[in-house]
């Protein structure tokens, strides 16, 4: 026996492990996992190029479904789920989100915030003059 | 037989919640441990990205007078790489069912399919980087298509060195079989794959869908 299956007292599985060993139900995980990726994706290019929508909501819109779409691929092709036996996984991935929201949204607040506060490029120019 | 006795006397696995009857065997498995420690290399990797992105989005206003994404994305080209990425990562998950269930030649092509995807990808994507260079749009024409290059030419070189490691998997099923030992190198492999995936998704709703539009 492989040492991957579940042992009686185990109490993790590895990132990427399914629980549910039988081969249909995991195919059948894959499978839904690329048919809501493919319907985000196809929504996302969709959004892009349309005149339908109004336009300044466009940016968000994408950024939401790509946020879904992450989703997705965490819980239907790395078997990130809430369940008991993956608590570390997630605890790691939530530090993980953690630092990459601030250091992105961090950057934009405080480069935002310079560029509001700066003087223009071709003032500092004349000044050096 | 083991399994399948606790499936049925406990097939949501509550049991482990009870911690006063939890039972604790010793260290974990080497499977969990490798694919644990695999899993926060990848997360760090994610933050080393997290950091391009936000140099990108810094930065992706600085043209210095030269093209913006608006003029320089094929988004059909960005579709065509997107849609490799996807089904690549379907293959790639139908070869580690196909390797748990120790079925070498189901393996063997499901691999094959992921790497020609993956090889797809990366054709279509140094294609877009030769004509962007050529129209004089290089890495060095402007902070944002310094930042635009260093960020997918980042991704893009993950998913060489994954091709790479592909074909070093295929050979090494071949050569010793389905021993543990691979078998956790197959299961690391997946989730690097699945993981460059979720990158992509943000690189091309973040680059090009983002940027196509501004």
């Amino acid at each position: 026996m492989s040492d991957h299956s579940l042992e009686p007292h185990a109490t993790d599985v590895a990132p990427g492990d399914q629980g549910d060993g039988r081969v249909r139900t995991r195919i059948l995980g894959y499978v839904v996992g690329l048919g809501l990726a493919v319907v985000l994706t196809a929504t996302s290019f969709f959004i892009a190029g349309t005149d339908l929508v109004w336009q300044p909501s466009i940016a968000l819109a994408i950024i939401v479904l790509a946020i879904a779409q992450m989703g997705v691929h965490l819980v239907f092709f790395l078997h990130i789920t809430t369940g008991p036996d993956n608590t570390n996984n997630l605890m790691a991935l939530a530090f993980g989100v953690l630092i990459v929201v601030l250091v992105i949204g961090g950057s934009l607040w405080i480069m935002a915030n310079l560029n509001e506060n700066m003087m223009p490029m071709d003032q500092i120019i004349q000044m050096q003059r | 037989m083991a399994i399948a006795a606790i499936a049925q006397e406990d097939p949501h696995r509550l049991r482990r919640l009870d911690a006063s009857r939890a039972v604790h065997s010793g260290p974990a498995s080497k499977r969990i441990v490798t694919g644990y420690g695999f899993w926060i290399f990848l997360l760090s990797d994610m933050v080393m990205f997290a950091c391009f992105f936000a140099t990108y989005a810094v930065l992706s206003g600085q043209t210095a007078d030269g093209p913006k994404g608006a003029e320089l994305f094929d988004l059909r080209s960005v579709a065509a790489e997107t849609g490799c990425l996807l089904l690549s990562s379907f293959t790639c998950g139908l070869a580690s069912i196909a390797a748990d269930e120790r079925e070498p030649i189901l393996f063997q092509l499901a691999m094959a399919l992921t790497c020609a995807l993956g090889l797809a990808f990366l054709s279509l994507e140094l294609r877009e980087f030769i004509g962007l260079v050529d129209r004089g749009a290089g890495p060095t024409r402007s902070a944002f298509l310094t930042a635009f290059f260093t960020l997918v030419g980042c991704h893009g070189l993950h998913v060489s060195a994954g091709v790479l490691w592909l074909l070093t998997m295929m050979a090494q099923v071949i050569a010793k079989g389905f021993r543990a030992d691979i078998l956790r190198r197959v299961m690391c492999f997946a989730l690097f794959w699945h993981a460059l995936d979720i990158i992509w998704v943000a690189v091309f709703s973040v680059i090009y869908l983002i940027g196509a539009g501004k």
